[in-house]
């Protein structure tokens, strides 16, 4: 590697980490906490089979699921301006990620809700406990548990995909790294040095996937 | 008369699995329910908690009349505060401890403070034999263990009835002995307890009276001893015989 391109990557490095900790983590933070929302209250009005409103979430993940991420971002952005709907770049991004991630999520809560024996609710309802008792303190945690690595891989996938933010103006870490490279034509050595820090991103989150499951495993065992 | 059942009825996809059973339970009584598989026995055991609605029946207890088919979700809440249920499989709270699980009941359900709570489960848990794993997870345990802090369970809320659902039989036989034995323990310490069961021994040794269910109907009911010494009906002849044969 010559010496004017070692350059550039020590010290592009931590331009592209501070736009990476102060953007692309908050934002994934930020779409992610709005998704796990959204995905908990759509799994738990299916489970519980709300009537219309099941409809409406079944209608809403159709949606979102048929229909491309960067599509839905650009609609938002670029779009809605036009019928007088006009949203900040940022939590634009905050809102497409959320409510799209939020619809694959959605069914893995879903799921791992209907993996959790019908005994378990019976067994509530005869000690006395209320259904929404029993939903937060015996049949949620239990679903959490076993959605857990979906849910990781969700976050994982999304902290990836905030880079799309990045079309509609989002000055996050990818775009960063574009800005930059349109200084100094240096597309694979910038770009692998940003998949890099992706990838270090990525890897401390599946350290922490690993330790979480390990303690949600405390109760340990099969399903009765 | 404590409870009485009348004309429960229930139907699966048009297929009558309760032909309109009564029954009338005294207080202190222990009544085996009887009865080959598919007789309809869990179903009704599960219509009178409310597991289950029948599509008609009444029940009376402690004298207030519940609608089997139409009782309100307050009504049921009111009656399910006197009674108790224990399953064929567990059903404890596989992500609570020994403890919480039968505290749960108490704190969540009944309202009760934490340390008061606690107290109450302890006991009960001493009484099935179980007080020494408190902050063990019921996958940590065996079948009769968690059969023993689910009885544990239900003994905390202090019911006037304990209902079970075929409590042995989803249990390896050498484990059976441990539940049936605090089984008998309760019913002598004077518990009403209506038992859907297979265990001969138990229905003839331990409960007072016999309720022998045949495709979704009574067929007899009346004492243990009369019902496996002098079976009046044919049925029950047949049914007591193949105990029997099934033994030798």
């Amino acid at each position: 590697m010559n010496e004017r391109l070692w350059g550039i990557l020590v010290d592009s490095f931590p331009k592209l980490l501070d736009y990476g900790i102060r953007v692309t983590v908050p934002l994934t933070i930020l779409s992610f906490a709005l998704a796990l929302l959204i995905s908990v209250v759509v799994a738990l009005i299916q489970y519980a089979q709300v009537k219309v409103l099941r409809q409406v979430c079944r209608f809403y993940i159709w949606i979102i699921r048929g229909t491309p991420l960067l599509v839905q971002l650009w609609l938002v952005f670029y779009g809605l301006p036009s019928v007088g709907i006009l949203i900040d770049a940022f939590p634009a991004a905050v809102l497409v990620f959320g409510f799209n991630e939020g619809a694959y999520m959605a069914e893995s809560v879903r799921g791992a809700l209907e993996s959790v024996s019908r005994g378990q609710l019976e067994a509530g309802y005869c000690v006395g406990m209320s259904y929404m008792q029993i939903m937060l303190h015996v049949v949620l945690p239990q679903a959490f548990r076993t959605a857990f690595p979906a849910l990781s891989n969700s976050l994982i996938s999304m902290l990836k995909g905030t880079s799309l933010a990045s079309t509609i103006t989002v000055m996050e870490m990818f775009r960063q790294a574009t800005v930059i490279n349109g200084r100094v034509y240096e597309s694979l050595g910038l770009y692998t040095e940003v998949a890099l820090i992706y990838l270090a991103f990525c890897t401390l989150l599946t350290w922490l996937q690993r330790i979480g499951e390990k303690k949600l495993a405390s109760y340990g065992g099969e399903k009765a | 008369m404590m409870l009485e059942a009348k004309n429960v009825r229930k139907s699966f996809d048009g297929r009558e699995v309760l032909r309109g059973i009564d029954l009338q339970v005294e207080k202190g009584d222990v009544i085996a329910i009887l009865g080959p598989s598919g007789s309809g026995k869990t179903t009704f055991l599960r219509c009178l908690n409310f597991l289950e609605r029948a599509d008609a029946g009444e029940l009376v207890f402690d004298g207030e009349r519940f609608d089997l088919h139409a009782a309100s979700r307050a009504d049921i809440a009111r009656l399910r505060k006197k009674t108790a249920f224990v399953f064929q499989n567990y059903n404890l709270f596989l992500n609570k401890t020994v403890l919480q699980n039968v505290t749960l009941g108490l704190t969540l359900g009944a309202r009760m403070k934490k340390d008061a709570a606690r107290e109450i489960a302890v006991k009960a848990l001493e009484q099935v034999g179980m007080a020494d794993r408190l902050d063990a997870y019921p996958s940590q345990l065996s079948g009769g263990q968690q059969q023993r802090v689910a009885i544990a369970r239900a003994l905390a809320s202090s019911p006037e009835i304990i209902y079970f659902d075929e409590p042995t039989s989803a249990l390896d036989p050498e484990l059976i002995g441990e539940v049936l034995s605090v089984m008998r323990q309760l019913a002598e310490a004077g518990m009403t307890m209506l038992v859907v069961t297979h265990e001969m021994d138990f229905a003839r040794n331990v409960s007072s009276k016999v309720l022998f269910m045949e495709g979704g109907s009574v067929i007899e009911s009346g004492p243990s001893r009369r019902f496996f010494e002098q079976p009046k009906e044919e049925r029950s002849q047949a049914f007591i015989r193949s105990i029997i044969e099934a033994r030798k």
